[in-house]
């Protein structure tokens, strides 16, 4: 394991070297997110009891978790196509699961520091939620689950022209529709099913119950766990596969 | 006629047999080695023994194949069939033993320019299990190898292309590999770089490493190869000693431009090829013969296009 280890703190270094530029970039899209849809769009409005706000910022850290975790797929695009830092991986004696695991690892540490920029920029607006143990869990298995998911398709495309492709097509969408923005129980039910098939609609349901201290649902954390190990198997095949 | 091979302390029947091209001792075995790349043929069934402690050229003009194998043999890339050992070790079956045998200078640049050099080798370090104190010892011995100790900590975004160069050569030196490969290690270099990388790869080769060089740079391959294999669309046509290989063809070359066209003839003495100037009017130029006419002679093209 301790080339899993060396790949976690290659991205580490990297990630402390912009850490500024990073914590910038993490907190403008919440942050407009807060000003436009929680301010703006969301003043007068409640939803279940509670201010629009409160209902948001769980929302926000559930599709950043998944955007930051995801992101890692960028990283290692950058590291194969543009630095070709891939083949010092590849030409090393550690075994693919190494690999993918220290870049998942990467991939949820980033998801835990979005995260965290989040709650200081909900805290400085005065939303101050519970963020207990099953809020961290659920957070944690959605950043695995995005960043086994960005290892896997990282490994397939052949270009980033082919990344920002899947990006546009895989998580704009859930972001939008998975629970983030608006309750899922308030579209029609055909919907409501289909959206039972996103991952973040879980994630989004998981993250916002734990820190409202509400009764949360084992089977979304199972699913979330169920289908991010899955990926997790898939992309030491994948890494296998990026071998030419 | 019997000799010991050092290698495996036994008997080998071959009278040239003495470590460096004995059979038995080969640090890099190829055999039969294929790649198709969909319906290019880049490979087309390498065999090729190296020795211990061997400095051996691979010379071929671009798209020959010499990178491929290289990438093969490091396990960046899968062979189509055919099989390759690193110090008896299979390069699939065996992979992660295989690449413990070996450090390898690829030939674009794949350092971290965010990092620093002394980080970017301590990944390196990491990579092949060294803790960390074996680690901060080997950075500052290298750096000092090198020549670039006074670079250590400065981002390797500021380095000019050859130190850069010399970078990577001590990050492949860090886990102390048996086998250095390197990838066209001075293109892109001006020349007083270029001699400094040679001198260095002469040093690493005195310290025992075996070193397998790719180039399309004949007076890299006559100064440094021990041996050289001529690579040609994928075919190994001939593996020598560089003085044996241009001894075949004379020790003179003569150019002549004849109806605008360049005719070489070659000639065993000074002497000769003088006697065959005599009483002709012309252009000619008279020269040593090198690696790149005996390349044109068995292949029929340039080593450099």
């Amino acid at each position: 394991m301790r080339g899993c280890f060396a790949i976690y703190y290659r991205e580490i270094l990297i990630l402390r070297k912009k850490l500024t530029r990073q914590i910038a970039s993490m907190a403008v899209a919440p942050l407009l997110y807060i000003l436009a849809f929680g301010f703006g769009m969301g003043k007068d409005v409640e939803i279940g009891g509670r201010s629009y706000l409160e209902f948001l910022i769980p929302g926000l850290v559930a599709m950043n978790s998944m955007t930051q975790a995801f992101a890692i797929a960028s990283e290692i695009n950058i590291a194969r196509f543009y630095w070709r830092i891939f083949e010092e991986f590849q030409a090393a004696p550690i075994r693919n699961r190494a690999y993918v695991t220290g870049e998942i690892m990467a991939g949820i540490t980033r998801a835990l520091l979005s995260v965290v920029v989040i709650l200081v920029i909900g805290a400085v607006f005065g939303i101050i939620l519970s963020y207990n143990l099953l809020f961290w869990l659920a957070v944690i298995l959605n950043g695995f689950l995005f960043s086994s998911l960005a290892v896997c398709l990282a490994m397939v495309v052949k270009s980033h022209a082919d990344q920002a492709l899947l990006t546009n097509f895989v998580i704009t969408p859930m972001a939008f529709l998975g629970g983030t923005f608006f309750p899922v129980d308030r579209m029609p039910d055909w919907v409501q099913a289909l959206l039972q098939f996103l991952p973040l609609t879980h994630a989004a349901n998981s993250i916002r119950g734990a820190s409202f201290g509400q009764p949360t649902d084992p089977g979304s954390y199972l699913l979330l766990a169920g289908i991010g190990l899955v990926l997790f198997v898939a992309a030491f095949f994948c890494v296998n596969r990026a071998k030419e | 006629m019997y000799w010991i091979c050092s290698g495996h302390q036994k008997r080998c029947s071959i009278s040239w047999c003495h470590a460096h091209h004995c059979p038995n001792t080969a640090v890099i075995r190829i055999e039969s080695l294929k790649k198709h790349y969909k319906s290019v043929e880049a490979l087309k069934g390498i065999n090729l023994r190296i020795g211990p402690g061997e400095l051996f050229a691979y010379l071929g003009p671009n798209g020959s194949g010499k990178t491929t194998t290289i990438r093969i043999l490091t396990g960046l890339a899968r062979a189509t069939s055919g099989d390759a050992y690193l110090h008896g070790y299979h390069i699939e079956r065996e992979s992660l033993q295989a690449k413990r045998q070996c450090g390898l200078v690829p030939q674009t640049l794949n350092l971290d320019h965010e990092l620093t050099v002394f980080e970017n080798m301590d990944i390196h370090g990491r990579l092949f299990h060294m803790d960390r104190r074996q680690r901060v010892r080997r950075i500052e011995e290298l750096l000092e190898y090198v020549e670039i100790a006074d670079r250590r900590d400065s981002p390797v975004k500021t380095l000019s292309g050859g130190l850069k160069r010399r970078v990577m050569v001590a990050r492949a030196l860090m886990h102390d590999p048996r086998i250095l490969f390197l990838d066209e290690p001075t293109v892109g270099l001006d020349p007083t770089i270029r001699r400094r990388i040679w001198s260095l790869i002469k040093r690493i080769q005195q310290q025992g490493a075996t070193i397998f060089l790719t180039t399309h740079y004949i007076e890299e391959a006559e100064f440094l190869a021990e041996r050289v294999a001529f690579l040609h669309e994928g075919s190994i046509v001939a593996v020598d000693s560089p003085q044996t290989l241009m001894s075949r063809m004379g020790s003179w070359a003569l150019d002549e431009v004849v109806n605008g066209e360049m005719e070489t003839r070659y000639f065993q003495t000074r002497e000769e090829a003088n006697a065959h100037i005599e009483g002709q009017q012309g252009s000619f130029s008279l020269r040593r013969v090198n690696l790149e006419d005996v390349f044109i002679a068995t292949t029929g093209k340039r080593v450099q296009q």
